[in-house]
């Protein structure tokens, strides 16, 4: 299993995050989650529980946060599950991160409509970074992976960067969103191409072009 | 009763039944690696797969398809032998071809699957993939690149031994199986994981490379290591016993053994007594058996003569003994070594009347003194089903521990049993099938007994049909020593008081020597132990699996148990040890050969002539009701070391350091 993650030190983690507790704002939203579901059935709240546990170690570390096995048995505990359980689901879901990630984590699809519509270069944008599959960068600001489809293929090629898409990508703009983010700046989530909004067609439809202004009944084009 | 066609046979099923036991019911064979009877259905293998109609134009996985009136099942159309190959071939693709240095050769479902059911030759040309290796303790090896991923040994951690310790991570081709962070497993029963691996992945570590199946002399048993009386197969070469497995007989233990069932046999080749020793000037001298006699005879001790049973012998050994001293005049039997000194005068009120399969269906649950997971692990998994299927509460009173189930603990105070909370007392009366446990803890606490059987009377455990009132022994010679009359009215008090010329000592290890000091103690037993050390004069016996025997167990259940090996250099069977002793002493004991010598315990006690559970009746004698209050003790400190035999295992030994006093041994990677 060599791209299997290599889970840290368990001393070192147990140091650094064996007494880790949520915080107040944390508790609150932990105690609503647990509350969604009938009451013997908490264990079901384990995967947002986790979510909110890898945002907390994100803020405290000011990443975009990971789980410590310390703080997955703390999510664990308070469910009243046994590690073992919430340890495989954190290891079967790819958004839980099993092992420390960068201030940006750089999610690049790979899937064959990416593929087709040029990931490598967002892949070669994002090396010639200086970033390399599976690390974080030493000045710790992006982690980069690749990934399978996210389900955005209408806007490929796209990379999810910590909860944002950035879609329609090429080398360029891909180069500069990772500037802005560099520099501290926010930039403009989703597509990337002038003009277009979301996933539709770009440069404007190229079908039902009567809809565009006034409902258009179409069926008896359709007759003949 | 739906009716169903299997293979053009018609017949009617049970309701619920799935299509795979339906096959089964007609006499098919389905292949399957995830599906087992005693563990919930997983349907990951997809090696079950039939031809169902009405139903979908494809193959279905049996395991997990309830049967339905009018179903036709094939077995044997060409699309299920077609699906089975398929199945095969992917299961193959990534499972090394290690076979000639794998454990389970021999005695693999993978093989033997693939051999029936597979295609010949495999059409895979990619590379393997590998998983690193696991560690998951002193007793399961693991070489995880042969999992198939049945998560068989997931589910029997979660199910039957209660440790959620073994789970599946990550996923995909990258799915492994693993123990918490690779931890040891924290079980008595993690030895059962090994058997229920239908490939290579889990064998057994003291076993490794040590025989192939076929080289191993199969016999029948009866464990001795609990009362339980787990039924097991002695397999041995030449004349060493190489494992223990358990066999299958609902009854007593389903298809499980404890680790200590499985694996104290490498104590059985160590520090063996094989000749007899004589203590001369405080030194133990090896001597021949003529001089051990005539150093027993020397003493002259006329019938001031007494015997103490061990935890391990069994009733045949007993009786010899017992007609040896009766022979010489003495009446001095005892077989609770520590000191206990119970009421034995009913036997049914020192029985686990309710039996060990009822106890699956006991609906409230009080323990008193008892750590169930180390005095019987394999009724603390019948209590366990109890609570995990069928939703039983269980009270407990004694010192706090993890029995693997949700436990309300009372405290530890024993006069708890005189005056339960009300809340227990209203469970226990408003109960269907209330059960009460005593273990031996409680019953060493004066007036506990006596409680015990006024609570079972007040909350009316003991009704028609039903008997609620349980003790749980944890020495498997205890039931057999009581119906051999080895019980004296204040225990061992009574020998001590007695102050005999001579004792002999039945494997018994746990005996306060020092209070026998003017007694000439012959220790007649297999090991080199406690008792051993303590002895004037030597005697060496046959282990359990070295001698045919009669064994009653904690329900008072007889059973037999039949001969595998030979016992060591000159040490001999303990009922000839006992009848050429009777000849040296000038005395008869009435039997010639070890039949007779059954005969005669038969004639004695009928019920020992039976196999199964032996008839108590259910009578209640006169007790102090009153318990002390003081803390019940736990009468096991150490589950792996609890007798002469597993202190000299050296298996046992590592799992008491390693699972008992948390010293690390786990392998650093490789």
């Amino acid at each position: 299993m060599a791209d299997a993650p290599q889970i840290p030190d368990e001393a070192e983690t147990r140091a650094r995050w064996g007494n880790f507790a949520w915080t107040a704002e944390n508790a609150e939203k932990a105690k609503a989650v647990i509350a969604r579901y009938p009451a013997g059935r908490q264990r079901s709240a384990v995967m947002p529980l986790l979510d909110l546990a890898q945002r907390q170690v994100g803020a405290e570390t000011q990443t975009q946060g990971w789980l410590p096995v310390p703080v997955i048995e703390f999510v664990a505990a308070q469910l009243d599950m046994p590690f073992m359980r919430a340890y495989e689901v954190a290891t079967f879901y790819t958004m839980y991160n099993l092992v420390p990630v960068g201030r940006y984590h750089v999610q690049v699809c790979g899937t064959t409509p990416c593929l087709l519509r040029g990931s490598d270069d967002v892949m070669a944008a994002c090396k010639n970074r200086g970033m390399t599959k599976g690390k974080t960068t030493p000045d710790g600001l992006f982690t980069l992976t690749e990934v399978e489809c996210m389900g955005t293929c209408t806007n490929a090629p796209m990379v999810q960067i910590n909860d944002d898409n950035y879609e329609d990508l090429d080398y360029d703009s891909m180069t500069r969103i990772l500037d802005a983010l560099a520099a501290g700046d926010a930039p403009k989530a989703g597509t990337q191409i002038a003009g277009r909004h979301t996933s539709e067609p770009e440069g404007g439809p190229t079908t039902l072009k009567e809809m565009v202004k006034a409902n258009h009944d179409y069926r008896k084009e359709w007759e003949a | 009763m739906p009716k169903v066609t299997v293979d053009g046979v018609e017949l009617d099923v049970p309701q619920g039944a799935t299509v795979l036991q339906a096959c089964e019911m007609a006499g098919k064979e389905i292949p399957r690696f995830c599906y087992h009877e005693r563990l919930s259905i997983a349907g990951n293998c997809r090696m079950c797969l039939v031809e169902v109609a009405p139903g979908p134009p494809k193959p279905q996985a049996s395991c997990a398809l309830p049967t339905a009136e009018g179903q036709v099942i094939r077995t044997d159309s060409p699309m299920v032998k077609k699906a089975r190959e398929g199945v095969m071939e992917f299961l193959l693709i990534n499972h090394p071809l290690d076979c000639p240095i794998c454990d389970q050769g021999g005695e693999c479902d993978l093989q033997d699957q693939s051999v029936a059911y597979g295609r010949g030759a495999t059409r895979y040309d990619e590379n393997k993939r590998a998983v690193t290796e696991k560690y998951m303790g002193p007793i399961v090896k693991t070489v995880m690149t042969r999992c198939i991923q049945c998560t068989r040994c997931v589910r029997f951690a979660e199910e039957v031994a209660g440790v959620e310790d073994i789970g599946a991570i990550y996923r995909g081709e990258n799915m492994q199986i693993t123990s918490y962070l690779e931890h040891a497993i924290q079980s008595e029963l993690s030895g059962n994981v090994v058997d229920l691996c239908p490939v290579g992945a889990l064998t057994s570590k003291p076993y490794a490379f040590e025989a192939r199946p076929w080289e191993l002399t199969k016999t029948l048993g009866i464990d001795m290591m609990d009362a339980v009386g787990t039924n097991v197969r002695i397999d041995s070469r030449g004349r060493q016993v190489l494992r223990v497995l358990p066999r299958v007989n609902d009854d007593v233990n389903e298809e499980w053994a404890s680790d200590k069932t499985r694996h104290h046999v490498d104590g059985l080749v160590r520090r063996r007594l094989d000749r007899p020793y004589v203590r001369k000037s405080g030194q133990m001298v090896e001597a021949t058996w003529a001089e051990a006699f005539e150093a027993i005879k020397a003493v002259n001790a006329g019938s001031s003569v007494a015997a103490i049973a061990g935890d391990l012998v069994d009733c045949e050994t007993m009786f010899a003994a017992k007609s040896l001293v009766n022979a010489l005049g003495g009446t001095l039997l005892e077989g609770r070594q520590t000191g206990l000194d119970y009421d034995v005068t009913s036997l049914s009120a020192v029985n686990f009347n309710t039996t060990i399969a009822e106890a699956e269906n006991a609906d409230v649950i009080l323990l008193v003194g008892t750590n169930l997971r180390w005095e019987a692990p394999l009724i603390n998994t019948r209590v366990r089903k109890a609570v995990w299927k069928k939703g039983a509460k269980v009270f407990a009173i004694g010192p706090e521990t993890d029995l693997t189930y949700r436990t309300e603990w009372l405290g530890d105070d024993a006069s708890l049993v005189a005056k339960l909370p009300q809340h227990v007392t209203d469970a226990l009366k408003g109960a269907e099938r209330p059960m009460l446990v005593f273990g031996g803890g409680a019953l060493s606490v004066p007036g506990v007994h006596g409680a015990g059987l006024a609570l079972a009377k007040a909350v009316n455990a003991v009704r028609d049909g039903w008997n609620g009132y349980n003790v749980v022994h944890f020495s498997a010679a205890r039931m057999g020593s009581l119906m051999l009359g080895y019980g004296l009215p204040r225990g061992i008090k009574d020998v001590i008081a007695a102050k005999p010329k001579l004792a002999f000592f039945l494997g018994a290890d746990e005996v306060d020597f020092a209070a026998l000091p003017d007694t000439f103690k012959v220790y007649v037993g297999h090991h080199g132990d406690k008792g051993a050390h303590a002895a004037d004069v030597i005697l060496p016996a046959a282990a359990w699996t070295e001698k045919d025997f009669t064994t009653v167990n904690t329900e008072g259940r007889v059973q037999r148990s039949e001969k595998a090996v030979f016992a060591p250099g000159d040490a001999r069977e303990d009922w000839s040890i006992f009848r050429a002793l009777a000849d040296a002493l000038g005395v008869s004991v009435g039997f010639d050969s070890f039949d007779e010598c059954r005969a005669a315990m038969i004639a004695a006690v009928p019920a020992l002539g039976v196999e199964g559970i032996a008839d108590y009746g259910w009578t209640v004698p006169k007790l102090p009701a009153k318990p002390e209050a003081r803390a019940i003790p736990s009468p096991i400190k150490d589950f792996y070391l609890t007798n002469a035999i597993c202190r000299a295992s050296p298996t046992m030994q590592r799992c008491s350091e390693e699972l008992i006093h948390g010293v690390d041994f786990a392998e650093a990677a490789e």
